[in-house]
């Protein structure tokens, strides 16, 4: 089958497999795993804190809108914000997924942007555009400057070279030559001292603090040639390098732009993560005023006001409402916990059913949040440091490459009869054949075609480095709660109750946000008509229907007498009508569809399995068992993960570490590598090198292919890199290679290490 | 010969144009969101009209 055709087509569907997992008005089970699935109109917190005042006096407000993926949420978003009298400008950034509004009319309020976007369906967090590096951005544009100026300068340069080397075959003038190389080296020149300052100043900076990387030889070689080149120009010679250098510029200049670009991608994920913890409070003033308020900017003693939905923003007491608590993503326990009044709750966790009115006891840095961040952070800094293949490379190159350099043209002026002249040329012509051309293709090309590879998958690479440490995983830690399993209830299906019960009980539990209820609904094919109901936060609900009261909720709330724990760490949900007797719904949080076949093809793979856990063993240890994993630790607090981490590190084990939650976050940075899937909490996507999307764990196992695939092809390129040298440097330390070779062997081996980095994405 | 003396300077301009319209487009955020940009052109009809 025609390949070209074949990848045309596998990157349509990725395109439609990712979109699935986006798309706007809030349609049911849309990304958020940990999210009772919303219906339509989704929270979105007051945004008014992060509006900025531009110099022309108009407000500003920019926005990370999270579920946006698919190009049908563009004109979406910009016209229902166009639509709201006053908007000047809403501009959505695709690529990015970033939301740029502005206004002039100060009577708006940024609340109507993101009351307009939750009624669309959208998550939109707004975030200081300050924090997000706009040097970095400054950067990428030079670089892509440079590389069109080198680009341009190449293929003239190029052009007038041909002219010269078949006019050396027949019988072009020395005159005509000679404007031929002065019209190059003008073109040259500039081009050199323009698109060459990347290298120039990354080498410039390493050899005054007394290392050489692999710029230097660049630098020196490209510098080196031009120089030699304009010296022959004046005595009027025949041979000049400036195609090769300006070449060699541009072939790297796109290495460069590759690694920058991939990079640039990894960071935006990154920033976006980052900047989703900086969600503001609505914080309520002694006069019962409600202001909204950057939540790092919160003091104790304050009083907040949060909204089923909201995430806690900090750590407090509750003094007024009652709700349940989801913690999952906390404490990795799948049952939400009831708050009422004097209970302590934590930031990050998320009421589901009732408002609350808490009172800040610590906030920020000093919140359990912001003590599992500084377990992260420590963790992650102690990390011992991974020397790139690249950087390996750089090592032993630069010195060899000098050594040879400076043997032939030492070589040449005793030797030689020729004097320093044709010794100089001798060694330019080392120094551009081995200047790390394919060398700077090598890794980055490689990388390139396997981050567009995963993404395919619907995986995220947010390190550079990732993929390489992901093939040298040998060792797999899973974390249960969310990972291995999705982090939510299921029904058991057949235990006890009746069609005609499952559809009364949906009735009721549509109007809550309980997780129990959520997984009840999710059960029913279509949904019945809703009733309004009355809700006892922790309890459960009741409604009258037909002049008769129903309830559903707990075994309390039913009225059913207790007996003895039930079977299997499984959930349970009651309905009692009046009159008859109570029915019982059983609930076990599932492990995701594709669990026991992934964690088959690892163990294939050659990898060791283990389960990590905080939830209960008696939760843990049957699913370890139908998964056939035998290493199982459960009850595990953040602090033992790490150490179980630590343990494996030290027995020489490179460990992929995957979870999900905030007590799996300090795990994560430890680990040799980490994976979250994309419903993992904030933090955890911070920590993690990788995340992926969707219901399945599958991209674990692509992942880790992928990755060994590359690590291979990069070998790959840089033996052909190594091999090319062999054979050139040779030829070039003889004497042998004139500009035109030099030109040849450069484009050519350039090529194959790009084609051979190619043959990843046609496979995978 | 003495034609390319005419012809570099004009094939050089004519590259410069396309090199400034480049870095041109570039410095007018034209590539600030290739993504986006490729279905704004075939969705815009609709946004027009408002």
């Amino acid at each position: 089958m025609n390949r070209i055709a074949k990848s045309a087509t596998d990157s349509l569907g990725a395109e439609t497999a990712l979109n699935m997992g986006c798309c706007p008005p809030g349609q049911p089970g849309a990304g958020y795993g940990h999210l009772p699935s919303a219906p339509l109109a989704v929270p979105n917190a007051d945004p008014s804190a992060y509006v900025r005042r531009k110099s022309d006096g108009a407000f500003e407000l920019f926005l990370i809108v999270e579920n946006i993926t698919c190009p049908a949420c563009v004109p979406d978003i910009e016209k229902a914000l166009g639509r709201i009298p006053g908007v000047d400008q809403a501009r959505v950034n695709l690529t990015l997924g970033r939301l740029h509004v502005t206004w002039r009319d100060p009577a708006l309020q940024a609340g109507q942007i993101s009351a307009t976007l939750s009624a669309h369906g959208y998550r939109a967090i707004a975030y200081n555009a300050a924090m997000l590096d706009r040097l970095e951005d400054d950067r990428d544009r030079r670089l892509l400057r440079a590389l069109a100026v080198a680009g341009f300068a190449s293929a003239n340069i190029m052009l007038l070279s041909v002219s010269i080397w078949s006019g050396n075959v027949t019988d072009m003038g020395t005159a005509t030559r000679d404007f031929f190389h002065w019209v190059s080296a003008l073109i040259a020149l500039p081009t050199i001292a323009y698109a060459g300052q990347p290298f120039f100043a990354s080498a410039w900076s390493a050899l005054r603090a007394g290392r050489v990387n692999m710029d230097v030889p660049i630098s020196l070689g490209v510098l080196l040639a031009t120089l030699a080149s304009v010296m022959e120009s004046v005595r009027s010679g025949v041979h000049a390098y400036f195609d090769a250098a300006v070449m060699l510029l541009f072939f790297l200049l796109i290495g460069r732009y590759l690694e920058q670009n991939m990079r640039g991608r990894t960071r935006s994920v990154a920033a976006n993560l980052l900047a989703l913890k900086a969600v503001a409070a609505t914080v309520i003033e002694p006069s019962g005023q409600r202001r909204s308020y950057p939540a790092d900017q919160l003091k104790p003693g304050m009083t907040v006001f949060v909204a089923p939905g909201d995430r806690i923003p900090a750590d407090g007491i509750v003094i007024r409402g009652r709700s349940d608590v989801d913690a999952s993503l906390v404490t990795g326990e799948s049952l939400p916990v009831v708050a009422g009044v004097n209970s302590q709750v934590y930031a990050g966790t998320l009421p589901l059913t009732g408002t609350l009115d808490i009172t800040v006891t610590s906030a920020d840095q000093d919140t359990l949040l912001g003590q599992i961040v500084e377990l992260m952070t420590a963790a992650a800094s102690a990390k011992s440091g991974h020397a790139l293949l690249a950087d390996r490379a750089a090592r032993y190159y630069a010195p060899t490459v000098h050594v040879l350099a400076a043997a032939t043209f030492l070589g040449w002026l005793l030797l030689g009869s020729g004097g320093w002249h044709p010794a100089l040329m001798c060694a330019v012509a080392v120094l551009i054949i081995t200047c790390p051309c394919a060398l700077g293709l090598a890794i980055p090309a490689v990388q390139t075609v396997a981050t567009g590879a995963l993404l395919r998958w619907g995986v995220l690479l947010k390190s550079g480095d990732g993929l390489e440490r992901l093939a040298g995983a040998d060792t797999v830690v899973f974390d249960k709660t969310g990972t291995l399993t999705l982090g939510r209830p299921e029904l058991i299906a057949g235990t006890g109750y009746t069609h005609d019960n499952l559809t009364l009980a949906a009735r009721l539990a549509q109007s809550t946000r309980h997780p129990l209820a959520t997984a009840l609904t999710r059960a029913l094919p279509a949904l019945p008509h809703a009733v309004p109901v009355h809700e006892a936060a922790g309890l459960g609900v009741s409604a009258v229907i037909d002049g008769q009261l129903v309830k559903l909720g707990s075994r309390f709330w039913c009225d059913v007498p207790e007996d003895g724990p039930p079977e299997n760490g499984a959930s349970e949900l009651w309905l009692k009508k009046q009159g008859s007797a109570p029915v019982r719904f059983s609930f076990r949080d599932m492990p995701r569809s594709d669990a026991a076949e992934v964690i088959a093809a690892l163990k294939s793979l050659g990898l060791r399995i283990e389960i990590l856990s905080g939830d209960r063993a008696s939760a843990v240890r049957p699913l370890a068992r139908a998964l056939s994993v035998d290493a199982v630790t459960a009850e595990a607090r953040p602090d033992t993960k790490l150490t179980r981490l630590q343990a494996l590190s030290q027995q020489g084990r490179k460990v992929l570490m995957v979870g999900d939650g905030l007590n799996d976050a300090p795990a994560l940075a430890a680990a040799y590598v980490s994976m979250s899937p994309s419903s993992a909490a904030d933090i955890s996507q911070t920590a993690a090198d990788i995340v992926f999307r969707g219901e399945n764990l599958w991209p674990v196992v692509q992942s880790i292919r992928i990755g060994r695939a590359s690590k291979r092809r990069m070998i790959e390129n840089l033996a052909l890199a190594i091999i090319y040298n062999i054979i050139a440097v040779p030829l070039a330390m003889a004497g042998w290679v004139t500009p035109l070779i030099a030109a040849l062997a450069m484009s050519g081996s350039s090529v194959i290490v790009v084609l051979n980095a190619l043959r990843l994405g046609w496979r995978t | 010969m003495t034609v390319i003396i005419y012809l570099l300077p004009v094939a050089l301009f004519l590259g410069l144009l396309g090199l400034g319209a480049f870095l041109w487009c570039l410095k007018d955020h034209q590539y600030d969101d290739l993504k986006g940009a490729a279905y704004r052109a075939v969705m815009d009809q609709d946004a027009a009209e408002d």
